[in-house]
């Protein structure tokens, strides 16, 4: 039976911005001098949510090596005990260090966008900081591949020493990625201004970047 | 909402430079038609070699003049060997499967239509959406350049399987160098789709206009929604495996590679590497492709049928559910590949199980299209016909996926030409069929002119009429033993089955001559084409309401806001029996869903 619908548009709320980014006025942008200029901040959602779609990529691409290690664990009996180098640990606290920097910075911005002018509280200081212990953690990695090569293991000498130089390498790659990233956003403190929403993408990329490692860590731990 | 996408458009600005405007363009329609241009050349590369194989069938020592040209070794005096023929082979797969399947119907079509359908200006990401195309053209050219490096491409088939693709070239011609171009191609392939779904599917749940609810998206764009989803979690799994084979390869680790390995009299330098393994993490991939490639073209015909319908589907949201439930089917059934691996009894039944459970959504959506179909006065035109060509494929590729989902009888018919019969039919010809369809109805949106009708159904007569001499064959051939990827006929049971490969060769032959019609078509209507008005085939969705081809940012700055459920036809409106998504006019109507 045919019906009248007089059909009003159906206008959705912006979806909530939730955290600290995304209020969609110029309090959301940070210029490395303090002036903060008339611009306005229209696009957290998109980058929020593209952002979780790079870590669903990046968690799938894990689960991948995580489920052909147990398969290739299980196929032969050419599995042998890998001891990790101790460097290891080090870098995890390296890299755990670097996420509380983020934070440190992140909250110097949300501080600065509460009103309070001050100049002391430059958030670019806390990421250099961030970037340091990133390349720390990178260059201690690599102290960790040139002692296991001092050990006579390299890439093809066993199924362990494998899995350990390839999801070692491949999460370095990405913690590599990351600081191109983290450059792009001091570039950006400094020349012209940060979106926070900016701020906050990297920071979600950059914490997950340390979950992964202790999750990788325990992995290599438990089965190499 | 609106505010977000006119950022995204704001953003950029219209281009000034060429190199701006037409090559490294950050605009969604230039990077749509860049797309399908690449999908174009793909699709000519893998029709040709599918042509040569197919001569080569028919008249197995026939010399094809130029041959040698492809592969001084593979073709001296132009007469394939059996390696060279599974070069072409594997190679009209890749190309087949990648660069057209996943290429064309998804990300040309959907990098056009998508953003406009929500009514936004532009993807959200410009930058990675202009990357993601250069990225999958780099993985083209390393493909391509597979042809003219060592002694060519590899011969290991689409599925590179394990453990010939892993040990290189003693495994013969193209698996050395072949492999490894191959494997680092579909891994940068994979990049470049991951940065595709970080475009769509942000663009589809944050970017939408004023008024456009999720189930007031046209139904491409849930289909091309869906279709991201599969893809950002199969490519992230494909590439994984791509970089192990590579490194078995050039790095002589052992993930895919037995122990004890002995190949053309040379043992192995691997060891307890898993040959199962590869084909677990090809095929948690392989399969969602399969759905990567058709869903799209179902979202596609869909949208082409309602419109020359001039009514609604049975249901919009049963066509949507039936989508998403094939989405996370196609992973719960990836291991019907399997069947003959020696993978666990128990295994298959696990895996047969879903497998004859998702023809449930798919009989659903056969049902709802011709069950929509029944008394409406369909307008025939192009796009129709080849929207109707679809459903035929898919039917009569899905029946015999009935007899393939059963172990029992699927370890029968396992690579014979029954399976090439029944996966060309569903997932190749089908959505080549979705694919025309889209060129056809959206032709005049893109490029803003018409295609000459008349040309255009005598394309689809050919190929309709053509592709069903080809493939229907294929199931006699499987039936009587056929196997597939034999090169020649050498064992006496197959030699009655040489006059059936003949006929096969001159319909394939035909069918491809018949593309030349459309290609034509395509250029001179390009070129000199009718100019299309804005909406020529009195449609609803959001690209009817802007000019044809779109301005730079879709809309010519004017914030859309949409009033109506997609497919608002068989009304009276002051514009016909219709009513556009964005028409503020209230109408009588008695389709709309609650």
């Amino acid at each position: 039976m045919a019906t009248t619908i007089p059909e009003p548009p159906k206008i959705e709320e912006p979806r909530s911005s939730g955290g600290n980014s995304g209020n969609g006025g110029f309090r959301s942008l940070v210029p490395s001098d303090g002036n903060l200029r008339a611009v306005q901040d229209y696009a957290p959602p998109p980058s929020k949510t593209g952002i979780w779609v790079a870590l669903a990529a990046i968690s799938m691409t894990f689960a991948a090596f995580t489920s052909a290690l147990i398969v290739r664990q299980g196929a032969a009996m050419d599995w042998h005990h890998l001891t990790l180098p101790r460097i290891l640990y080090f870098n995890t606290l390296v890299l755990l260090a670097s996420s509380l920097t983020l934070e440190m910075s992140r909250r110097r911005v949300a501080v600065f966008m509460g009103g309070t002018r001050n100049f002391d509280l430059n958030p670019a200081r806390w990421l250099y900081v961030t970037a340091l212990l990133g390349v720390v953690f990178v260059a201690g990695q690599y102290l960790a591949w040139l002692q296991l090569r001092s050990e006579g293991l390299y890439l093809a000498t066993n199924p362990n020493s494998s899995f350990f130089y390839l999801l070692t390498a491949v999460h370095a790659l990405h913690v590599l990625g990351g600081l191109v990233g983290l450059t792009y956003v001091i570039r950006k403190l400094h020349r012209v201004v940060l979106r926070r929403s900016t701020l906050d993408t990297f920071s979600y990329y950059w914490h997950f970047m340390g979950i992964l490692w202790v999750y990788l860590l325990l992995l290599l731990w438990m089965k190499l | 909402m609106h505010d977000m996408s006119a950022h995204a458009a704001a953003h950029q600005g219209p281009p000034t430079s060429f190199v701006r405007k037409y090559i490294f363009s950050l605009d969604h329609k230039v990077i749509g038609k860049q797309y399908y241009g690449l999908g174009l050349a793909a699709v000519i590369i893998g029709m040709v070699l599918s042509w040569l194989m197919r001569i080569h069938l028919g008249w197995t020592n026939y010399p094809i003049p130029g041959l040698h040209l492809l592969s001084k070794s593979g073709a001296a005096g132009d007469v394939m060997t059996p390696e060279f023929y599974l070069q072409l082979m594997t190679m009209h797969a890749t190309f087949m499967v990648f660069f057209v399947l996943t290429v064309a119907p998804f990300a040309a079509f959907g990098n056009f239509f998508l953003p406009i359908h929500v009514g936004a200006e532009d993807m959200p990401f410009p930058h990675f959406n202009m990357m993601s195309f250069w990225v999958t053209f780099v993985a083209f050219c390393v493909m391509v350049s597979s042809f003219f490096v060592g002694d060519g491409p590899t011969l290991g088939g689409w599925t590179q399987y394990a453990p010939l693709s892993a040990v290189g070239a003693v495994a013969g011609p193209g698996e050395g160098a072949g492999v490894v171009l191959w494997a680092t191609s579909i891994a940068i392939f994979c990049v470049g789709q991951l940065l595709g779904t970080l475009n769509f599917i942000p663009n589809v749940l944050d970017l939408r206009c004023k008024g456009m609810s999720l189930w007031r998206m046209p139904l491409p764009t849930w289909a091309w929604f869906i279709t991201s989803c599969m893809g950002l979690t199969a490519f992230s799994v494909l590439m994984p495996a791509c970089i192990m084979l590579i490194l078995d390869h050039v790095a002589g680790t052992s993930f895919f590679v037995a122990s004890n390995l002995v190949i053309n009299d040379q043992l192995q330098p691997h060891s307890g590497g898993s040959t199962l393994l590869w084909q677990h993490l090809f095929w948690f991939f392989g399969h969602p492709e399969v759905y990567i490639a058709i869903v799209p073209g179902m979202g596609i015909i869909s949208h082409v049928l309602i419109t020359n319908m001039r009514k609604p589907m049975l249901s919009h949201r049963v066509i949507v559910y039936s989508l998403g439930a094939l989405a996370v089917l196609s992973y719960m059934v990836y291991g019907h590949h399997m069947f003959v691996s020696g993978m666990n009894p128990l295994s298959s039944l696990l895996f047969s199980f879903p497998t004859l459970l998702i023809t449930i959504p798919s009989t659903i959506l056969v049902l709802i299209w011709i069950g929509s179909l029944y008394g409406a006065k369909l307008r025939i035109n192009s796009a129709s016909l080849f929207a109707l060509g679809f459903i035929s494929m898919f039917i009569t590729g899905g029946v015999s996926g009935f007899f393939l989902a059963q172990p029992s009888i699927q370890i029968l018919l396992h690579a014979t030409y029954f399976v090439v019969a029944h996966f060309h039919f569903t997932m190749a010809i089908a959505a080549i069929f979705g694919i025309f369809s889209g060129t056809y109805f959206w032709f005049p949106k893109m490029w803003g002119r018409m295609m000459n009708e008349t040309l255009g159904k005598v394309h689809f007569w050919c190929s309709f009429v053509g592709v069903y001499c080809i493939f229907m064959p294929m199931h006699y051939l499987g039936l009587a033993g056929n196997v597939r990827r034999y090169q020649a006929f050498v064992v006496d049971y197959m030699q009655p089955l040489v006059g059936v490969h003949r006929f096969i060769t001159i319909a394939a032959l035909f069918t491809g001559a018949a593309q030349l019609i459309f290609i034509y078509n395509f250029i001179h209507s390009r070129f000199w084409g009718e100019p299309a008005p804005d909406n020529p085939w009195q449609g609803t969705s959001l690209e009817w309401s802007t000019p044809s081809p779109p301005p730079h940012d879709n809309f010519g700055g004017r914030h859309v806001v949409v009033y109506h459920d997609p497919y608002q036809y068989g009304v009276q409106s002051s514009t016909g029996d219709y009513v556009m998504q964005d028409s503020p006019e209230q109408v009588q109507t008695a389709h709309e869903e609650p």
